[in-house]
């Protein structure tokens, strides 16, 4: 777990490639490092630095400052609970409560199997289904207690693997092409052929 | 009034697999952008400017008029902004997941009008389904020949990139989502001099349009911009998706001709919201996202109209309502929606930063049963530093609007429910048990 693995640093050498100016591409090659190792280690920060000639601290710099970029160890299951407006009024609280004793950890804790990290956060867009959540930010609407318990099991047994890959993975389907507009097309990446679910559905 | 105009842009959710290119070509896809090539870049403009298309991510400002004002200048970069993310705004969301190409054909409109270099799709990080589908639509459109090197046999050239987000609401403001979107900290710049359309991305002139704004272009363009100025009364024209959450029997996205339906329609109408739960009674409501002032009952009959929305001290945002029935306790709703701009405070400006640590912190104890009478007076005069004379529009002591934005949920409550506060400071509790 320390640098990004060689077929990684190719997938970022093609994000480079999309933008104008490399550093644009800081934001999605963090989502791979962090797809790589489930959080971003000071190492591998470190060689992202490289790769886009930044210093160290300025790679940390945009990391610490999203909500999503964990530059600490998290759960292969990030259960993020919505509390905003719309789920606080139709009982979001009352889940989160739930979902502590369930888990046996304080929002923000993981539990020490480490297969769970559940944290409290704002709107999460899906508000015609409060209250809700979303696992590795996969969502689910409309969550009673006995719900929660279910999607817990399920989670913990694997039964939703095709469904919720580990923390960390965020698009699994690969852009196809670079950027063409400029000239003759260029030939496809091998990007795609590492991921068959190309219409997700 | 519940009119019978058509949907405009969520005219294919629901068709089956509506996320894929052949769902798409199926219901008329790709038609408004082969239009677009065969006319001027000046007339594709114009169209729109007769649209009286206002951009739908909160501001409301004329798109037309937004790409007039582009520094002439090479290149110009067009941004989309997909990072919706004020509270109980659902709506780009669905967009991005189940009709992405229109939001891919409306870029490629808009890039030609505006003679951009490069386009870039904006996604909130946490859209993952959303970017999943978006990406993959894209795929399918450089394979169909719809974007890259001559787009459907033109002259025209432009490639477009999915970009994810990391996860900050202060990204939906379109300085910091560009600050974001060249790899730094989510920081709002100062306008002036960082209008996007003079300095934008990497300083270049940049167009920052909204996703639902860029899914209206493919309809205006085939059908014109007077079909679309049709609808709706006036500067509100056309149709927008309203984001219907809290206590509604059917809380959803609805698209409805703006102005002539109203509020009561859209929250008690038997197709739209269908009304509160247990027929309890309205309390209040969030016309336009959080940052928006709250209306009570009285204002039910007014249209989901931009202007008269303003006039009567609050906005249409992003279009997103909230409502909040006899059950809900308004301090602890105001008390949220304080904590929610506390935590995403960029830090920048101290009236923001500061200000809204302080507010959550007085608003917490006044909710847990520990205020004192005093702090009515202490809340507003720290609303009062944020947004001196607390007036509508707020005026701005920040850089950008999200601290002026903090004081309209607390001035709100106080205002249409002083008495809830008094009955927690003096009771030491609050009154709705939790």
């Amino acid at each position: 777990m320390a640098r990004l693995t060689a077929e990684n640093v190719q997938r970022a050498r093609q994000l480079i490639a999309l933008y104008p100016q490399p550093r644009s591409a800081l934001i999605p090659i963090l989502h791979v490092a962090q797809e790589q190792d489930g959080w971003l280690t000071p190492d591998v920060m470190a060689h992202v630095a490289e790769l886009l000639d930044l210093d160290p601290a300025e790679v940390y710099g945009t990391a610490s400052f999203y909500d999503m970029l964990f530059t600490h160890p998290v759960g292969r299951h990030l259960v993020s609970v919505c509390t905003n407006l719309a789920c606080l009024i139709n009982g979001a609280g009352e889940l989160l409560e739930h979902a502590e004793q369930r888990l046996g950890i304080a929002a923000g804790g993981t539990t020490a199997d480490g297969q769970f990290t559940l944290e409290e956060v704002e709107c999460i867009a899906f508000c015609g289904a409060a209250p809700c959540l979303a696992v590795n930010w996969r969502f689910f609407g409309n969550v009673s207690n006995d719900d929660f318990d279910q999607l817990v099991d399920d989670l913990a047994a694997g039964r939703l693997a095709d469904d919720v890959p580990p923390h960390g993975t965020l698009c699994r389907v690969r852009r196809r092409v670079g950027l063409t507009a400029g000239g003759p097309p260029d030939a496809p990446t091998d990007e795609g052929s590492r991921s068959p679910q190309d219409t997700p559905s | 009034m519940i009119t019978d105009a058509k949907p405009i842009v969520t005219a294919r959710i629901g068709v089956p697999q509506s996320w894929t290119l052949r769902a798409y070509l199926e219901h008329g896809g790709y038609e408004g952008l082969r239009k677009a090539l065969t006319m001027s870049r000046e007339e594709v403009s114009q169209e729109v400017l007769t649209a009286n298309l206002l951009g739908r991510g909160g501001a409301g400002f004329e798109a037309g008029k937004k790409w007039g004002m582009l520094r002439k200048a090479e290149p110009v970069y067009l941004v989309v902004n997909g990072d919706e993310s004020e509270p109980c705004t659902f709506k780009d969301h669905m967009l991005l997941e189940e009709d992405p190409h229109q939001i891919i054909e409306g870029t490629l409109i808009c890039a030609y009008a505006v003679g951009a270099a490069q386009a870039f799709i904006f996604v909130r990080g946490e859209f993952a389904l959303g970017l999943e589908r978006l990406t993959a639509a894209l795929n399918e459109a450089y394979a169909f020949g719809a974007v890259g090197r001559n787009v459907l046999g033109s002259n025209f050239s432009i490639d477009i990139v999915a970009h994810p987000g990391a996860g900050a609401y202060i990204c939906g403001e379109e300085t910091a989502l560009l600050e974001s979107l060249e790899g730094k900290r989510g920081f709002p710049r100062d306008k002036p001099p960082y209008f996007p359309a003079a300095i934008g991305l990497y300083r270049a002139p940049t167009i920052v349009n909204n996703v639902e704004t860029m899914s209206n272009l493919p309809w205006i363009v085939t059908n014109g911009g007077q079909a679309f100025a049709d609808l709706g009364i006036g500067r509100s024209a056309g149709t927008r998706i309203f984001s219907l959450s809290g206590h509604v029997r059917r809380p959803a996205n609805y698209e409805v001709e703006m102005a002539k339906t109203t509020f009561r329609d859209l929250i008690f109408d038997p197709k739209l919201g269908g009304g509160i739960p247990e027929d309890r009674q309205l309390k209040a409501y969030v016309p336009g996202g959080v940052s928006a002032p709250w209306f009570g009952p009285d204002h039910l009959d007014m249209g989901l109209d931009q202007d008269a929305v303003g006039k009567a001290g609050s906005m249409l945002g992003s279009g997103s309502v909230v409502v909040m029935d006899e059950t809900t306790c308004m301090v602890r709703a105001a008390w949220r929606i304080t904590r929610f701009f506390h935590r995403e405070s960029c830090g920048q400006c101290t009236p923001c930063r500061e200000g809204g640590g302080w507010l959550d912190k007085v608003m917490r104890r006044i909710e847990l049963g520990q205020g004192r009478e005093a702090d009515l007076d202490l809340l507003l005069d720290v609303c009062d530093n944020i947004a001196p004379g607390l007036g509508w529009p707020p005026q701005k002591t920040t850089i950008c609007v999200l601290g002026p934005s903090i004081p309209s949920s607390i001035t709100s409550a106080i205002k249409m429910f002083r008495d809830e506060f008094l009955v927690h400071i003096k009771e030491g509790a609050c009154p709705f048990g939790r």
